[in-house]
């Protein structure tokens, strides 16, 4: 079960705003933790608390495929990522670095910023705490969520 | 149903006879990439496996080039950990200041890429390769680091989008306005998840280079990857360059497309995308001040981009007020542009021409705007805060529109040149 305060955004949030080029001379996640979505928001990294949510519309993450974006974001405390749906290489980034994401457009259509959100990531059952009302998204298969309990592909790989 | 180009490589790499849309497949890779910004990642992601030794130290492609030559000391201390590894490795393919070049241009043109072949890389335009009749598709460091490990990636294999080309390209159009037309007519998720496969007579008469820019900018609509049929055209480029046997796929002809998007190459015009998304596309402007322009990248770096920066600059000065920064995308488009007297064109005309990096594209170094600036770039992201600062423009053109761009000092096409 994950549960934070939502932080939301609109369509085509691209992975230059999440991580800025600028910042990737380093891959500590630290380091880009302290950016993350600075050319968006500039006070995300001071607002932001452990667990918190990340909501938004479509195509989230387009644009490069830097891992280093999924990882400021899960390093930022970021607990998931719920959008209408997700450009590609970051969707495989997200499971591949264990940030856990979900595709529900009823959710994001329902969900304001400051919202209090939980979700139990096995069901995909998301839950608006502030207005009390539910949504199901489609939840990943056990592999999927092995990997990203694991902290991703290649933990998950070297325990095996 | 039958299967497209892209369908039909899948297959062949998984050892299945066929594949449809929405499969999960494993497939062996002819070649894995990463650059100096994503490699040091793969690395660590490789090593905390407890893996002492790549699978395949021959289909492996390290090139240094986004932060390259060196900007400052973290970008050092990234290239110094993969060449470190590299070395222990024995990666054959590793590609440091002197024989580097942008990754895109460089693996097709060191031969190290090719038809049939199924490639994941680091950089989310390794879908240029597409162009070459390759599935090649970006991937980020974990999947590269596995890529290594293991030689293999899973997919889920594509739906496809057609896009059905007829005609010629009229004079000062060109490959990239293609790509702009395309991705202003289905957006920058029209084609998500899915592959964009080109067909029809149009094909024939683009060039190679317009092609890779076609390809490179596949990603640019969400698409999975780009693919063009083989030709004579790619049989010519590949002869003598590609160190393997091309396999030449060919889609069935009742391929299944979710939905076909039609072009008549003889009616496109010079496109332009406007802030802050590729598919802001427009083809007539009001006047528009500039003060850079950036003619190279992965998408518009090679000869030919040169040639037509050069046809446009050779006799005339770049407008007071305007930097303009060229850059070759491998050293052999270096050579060639100097042989040809290309170089030569772009100095006396008070431009400045940069050693091979992907630098401004993406905001690393070689040309980063200040708040408010306007660049008109060749590149192919024009997010906000992309090559600099969060208020500063970038238009994204061809080198035929960026020239006469950076002579007249505003948005401007070829023909206003004249």
């Amino acid at each position: 079960m994950v549960k934070g305060t939502v932080h939301k955004y609109g369509n085509d949030v691209d992975t230059d705003v999440i991580i800025p080029a600028r910042y990737l001379n380093t891959s500590s996640p630290e380091e880009l933790a302290a950016h993350c979505m600075e050319d968006l928001d500039r006070d995300f990294v001071s607002r932001v608390r452990t667990g918190d949510v990340i909501v938004a519309g479509d195509n989230f993450g387009c644009g490069s495929s830097r891992e280093h974006a999924p990882i400021a974001i899960k390093a930022s405390g970021v607990s998931l990522v719920i959008a209408n749906t997700f450009a590609r290489i970051f969707y495989r980034n997200a499971i591949n670095i264990g940030l856990p994401i979900l595709e529900c457009p009823e959710a994001v259509s329902n969900i304001s910023a400051g919202d209090v959100v939980s979700c139990e990531l096995s069901t995909g059952v998301i839950v608006n705490e502030t207005t009390g009302k539910r949504f199901q998204a489609q939840p990943f298969p056990e592999f999927i969520r092995n990997i990203i309990a694991a902290g991703g592909l290649l933990n998950s790989l070297a325990k095996k | 149903m039958g299967m497209t180009m892209t369908q039909k490589i899948l297959a062949a790499h998984a050892g299945l006879e066929s594949v449809t849309a929405g499969q999960l497949i494993e497939a062996e890779l002819d070649m894995v990439l990463a650059n100096d910004i994503t490699a040091p990642v793969a690395i660590k992601e490789f090593e905390k496996t407890g893996a002492t030794c790549v699978k395949c130290r021959d289909k492996i492609s390290l090139v240094m080039d986004h932060f390259t030559p060196n900007k400052d000391i973290k970008a050092a201390c990234q290239v110094k950990y993969t060449r470190e590894f590299a070395e222990k490795q024995q990666i054959e393919h590793f590609f440091d200041v002197g024989e580097m070049g942008i990754e895109h241009a460089l693996l097709p043109e060191k031969g190290l890429v090719g038809a049939g072949d199924c490639v994941i890389g680091a950089d989310s335009h390794t879908c240029t390769y597409g162009a070459l009749g390759a599935f090649s598709t970006g991937v980020g460091s974990t999947d590269m680091a596995a890529g290594m490990l293991t030689q293999k990636c899973w997919f889920k294999v594509p739906a496809a989008i057609e896009v059905r080309l007829t005609g010629e390209l009229p004079p000062f159009v060109t490959g990239k306005d293609v790509i702009l037309h395309l991705i202003g007519l289905i957006g920058v998720d029209g084609a998500l998840y899915r592959s964009l496969e080109f067909t029809g007579e149009g094909v024939k008469s683009l060039s190679m280079d317009d092609r890779f820019t076609i390809c490179n900018m596949a990603i640019e609509a969400g698409a999975k990857n780009g693919i063009f049929p083989v030709d004579d055209k790619t049989k010519e480029y590949m002869h003598g360059r590609f160190r393997r046997e091309p396999k030449i796929f060919t889609a069935d002809d009742d391929a299944e497309y979710e939905r076909t998007v039609s072009i008549d190459l003889s009616v496109l015009k010079p496109t332009v995308s406007f802030p802050h998304l590729p598919e802001n596309t427009r083809t007539e402007w009001a006047e528009l001040p500039v003060q850079q322009v950036v003619i190279g990248s992965c998408t518009n770096g090679r000869i030919s981009d040169m040639r037509q920066a050069a046809e446009i600059l050779n006799g005339r000065r770049v407008h007071k007020g305007v930097r303009c920064i060229v850059i070759p995308a491998t050293q052999d488009v270096y050579l060639q542009a100097m042989k040809e007297g290309l170089l030569e064109i772009f100095v006396k005309a008070g431009a400045i021409v940069s050693t091979p990096t992907c630098g401004p594209c993406l905001g690393g170094h070689m040309g980063i705007l200040a708040d408010g600036e306007r660049c008109v770039s060749t590149t192919n992201r024009n997010f906000v805060g992309r090559m600099g600062h969060i208020t500063s423009e970038i238009y994204l053109a061809s080198p035929y529109t960026a020239a006469a761009s950076a002579v007249l000092g505003k948005l401007a096409t070829a023909k206003e040149v004249f």
